[in-house]
């Protein structure tokens, strides 16, 4: 009998569709059981999603007025309290998952399994290191209960099932520290697709130039009801927000299909996109590094090509 | 306040990786070594904090073999007071490392430890959490701005959803992403005032942390290759080439 338990992302009111790829890695696993914790200041509408999904087993619910905020040094006591009993325990490969699962395994006394892509068996992991550049199988000892971070680009995600597993309040008699305190979030992104999620993603870097200039790439994107992402430099002048970062250190992403404008490709943008179905690149520069990755390059300047691309696609 | 900031010794961020033919490890014989570029950016931002008046002492800690002095050396360079190296020679995993860093954080007693959000070679983003909750106090990860205002710090941090502040009492761990500041360039004087700096080395076994056995590697591979993408002509081509493949309407 093996038991997981997933630590569920959430934005307060709604599941992260990064909990949903959690469980399909779960199901990989060949587990008896996948059980999903939510832990919010209000859990109905989320733990109801969680619930939905193919392969849950059971959804336990910790309401607390300590969980309104997405702090580690809080929420990690409580997963730890909570994965007594189970065998494996999974948080998505987000900013999330990467916060507080390393706490709450140190907790728990035991070394993390980062960023799985692959279940090669029970006890065996395939992930990326180097940027994605060598990947590593990975085993843990009988014996030691797992911590696992799920790379969510690698993993489908369970559809909703027929019947929704039960939910269960969860008591937990964990102390709860106070020396951390969550003060805002100056939210980035608008009413586009989200980035890890989104099946199409239209992409800009340094050579649109300007923030103003980069309503280009937006225009595209709503055009094809895309989301959007940027390379390092893009953020790093200050065209965008950081959460449109795609790469090594930002967002790794695996929509259908990839455009990128005025992309050069430095090798930790590529590790972000490796797993997108289809890269298109449009760079001046023939010699560009994106066009050894593209699956279709044009050379071309993105000021002519994306308003062409626009017009020739129409209303 | 003192400033302990953890250096990791990694294969520099612009060497291409190459997986050792018998599948045992990536290539490092004659590969060029750098510091981590989030633990520089530690660094950076802990020199600035004592620059401000804020802070007194800035330590770098390594944990490897004697190479890692070379790291440390720079990190002396760049500014820091003194170093410690933590010898051993196998690779030690982040739950490892954190144990180590606590017992150096026992002697020296920090305000903050200052350490990237990830080392560029294992990508593991763990070792700062796992610290602060073994030393049981607050992480602010991924921070691209750092304020502090008497035994209070708050912490910008990048998330997914976007730009998240949080307050947190000191001492406290913080782990770096890449906007929180441009590490300086090292100046040839530095260099040479750096080998006078106290470079201070024991061993794992001293600070009596034991290894683990925790994960095992099995086996390194190259990562799949994508197939050989086309070029297109213009955008007439590019699209009708998307619209066989059923990806625009």
């Amino acid at each position: 009998m093996s038991k997981v338990l997933i630590l569920a992302e959430h934005d307060g009111s709604a599941l992260n569709a990064s909990t949903a790829k959690c469980v399909s890695c779960a199901a990989d696993m060949g587990s008896d059981s996948i059980d999903i914790a939510v832990l919010a200041a209000q859990t109905d509408g989320i733990a109801a999603e969680a619930a939905a999904l193919t392969g849950v087993t059971q959804v336990l619910s910790v309401e607390r007025p300590e969980n309104a905020a997405p702090l580690a040094a809080v929420i990690a006591p409580q997963l730890v309290a909570l994965a007594a009993d189970y065998d494996y325990v999974l948080a998505p490969s987000t900013t999330f998952g990467k916060d507080v699962l390393p706490r709450a395994a140190a907790l728990a006394g035991v070394p993390q399994v980062s960023d799985i892509m692959e279940v090669a068996g029970p006890r065996r992991f395939k992930r990326p290191i180097y940027a994605g550049n060598a990947i590593i199988t990975v085993s843990v000892p009988e014996g030691s209960k797992i911590f696992a971070t799920v790379r969510i680009a690698s993993s489908r995600a369970a559809p909703a099932a027929n019947e929704a597993a039960p939910i269960t309040a969860a008591d937990i008699n964990a102390s709860l520290p106070a020396h951390t305190r969550f003060v805002g979030l100056q939210a980035g992104g608008g009413d586009r697709p989200d980035l890890q999620t989104a099946r199409r993603v239209v992409s800009g870097g340094r050579a649109l130039g300007s923030s103003d200039n980069f309503d280009l790439i937006y225009g595209l994107a709503d055009k094809l009801a895309a989301g959007v992402g940027a390379s390092r430099a893009a953020v790093d002048a200050g065209y965008v927000p950081n959460d449109m970062q795609v790469g090594q250190t930002g967002k790794i992403i695996a929509p259908d299909l990839y455009l990128a404008f005025g992309i050069s490709g430095a090798i930790q943008h590529l590790t972000g996109i490796k797993d997108a179905g289809t890269i298109v690149a449009v760079n001046k520069d023939p010699d560009a590094p994106i066009f050894e990755v593209a699956d279709i390059g044009l050379v071309g300047d993105l000021f002519e090509v994306i308003p062409e691309i626009e017009r020739a696609l129409g209303g | 306040m003192k400033i302990l900031v953890c250096l990791k010794r990694v294969v520099d961020y612009n060497v291409r990786i190459r997986v050792k033919p018998d599948a045992s490890g990536v290539v490092t014989d004659g590969v060029k070594m750098s510091i981590n570029p989030f633990d520089e950016i530690a660094l950076e931002e802990a020199l600035r904090i004592r620059e401000a008046g804020d802070a007194q002492e800035v330590i770098a800690l390594s944990i490897g073999d004697a190479d890692c002095q070379q790291q440390l050396r720079t990190g002396l360079a760049m500014g820091a007071d003194r170093a410690i190296l933590v010898g051993t020679d196998t690779a030690i995993e982040p739950l490892t490392a954190a144990r180590a860093i606590l017992e150096i954080i026992k002697r020296e007693e920090p305000g903050l430890v200052i350490l990237g959000k990830q080392a560029i070679d294992d990508d593991c983003n763990q070792t700062g959490q796992m610290l602060a909750a073994l030393w049981d106090r607050p992480q602010a990860t991924f921070a691209s701005k750092l304020q502090l205002a008497g035994d209070k710090a708050t912490i910008t941090r990048e998330v997914d959803a976007g730009l998240e502040q949080i307050e947190v009492d000191l001492p406290a761990v913080i782990t770096t992403d890449l906007r929180l500041n441009e590490p300086r360039y090292v100046k040839l004087p530095d260099i040479m005032k750096a080998k006078k700096k106290p470079l201070e080395s024991l061993s794992l076994g001293e600070l009596g942390v034991t290894e683990t056995l925790g994960l095992q590697i099995e086996d390194y591979a190259s990562p799949p290759e994508r197939a050989k993408g086309i070029m297109v002509g213009d955008v007439t081509e590019l699209l009708s080439t998307l619209r066989d493949k059923d990806l625009i309407g």
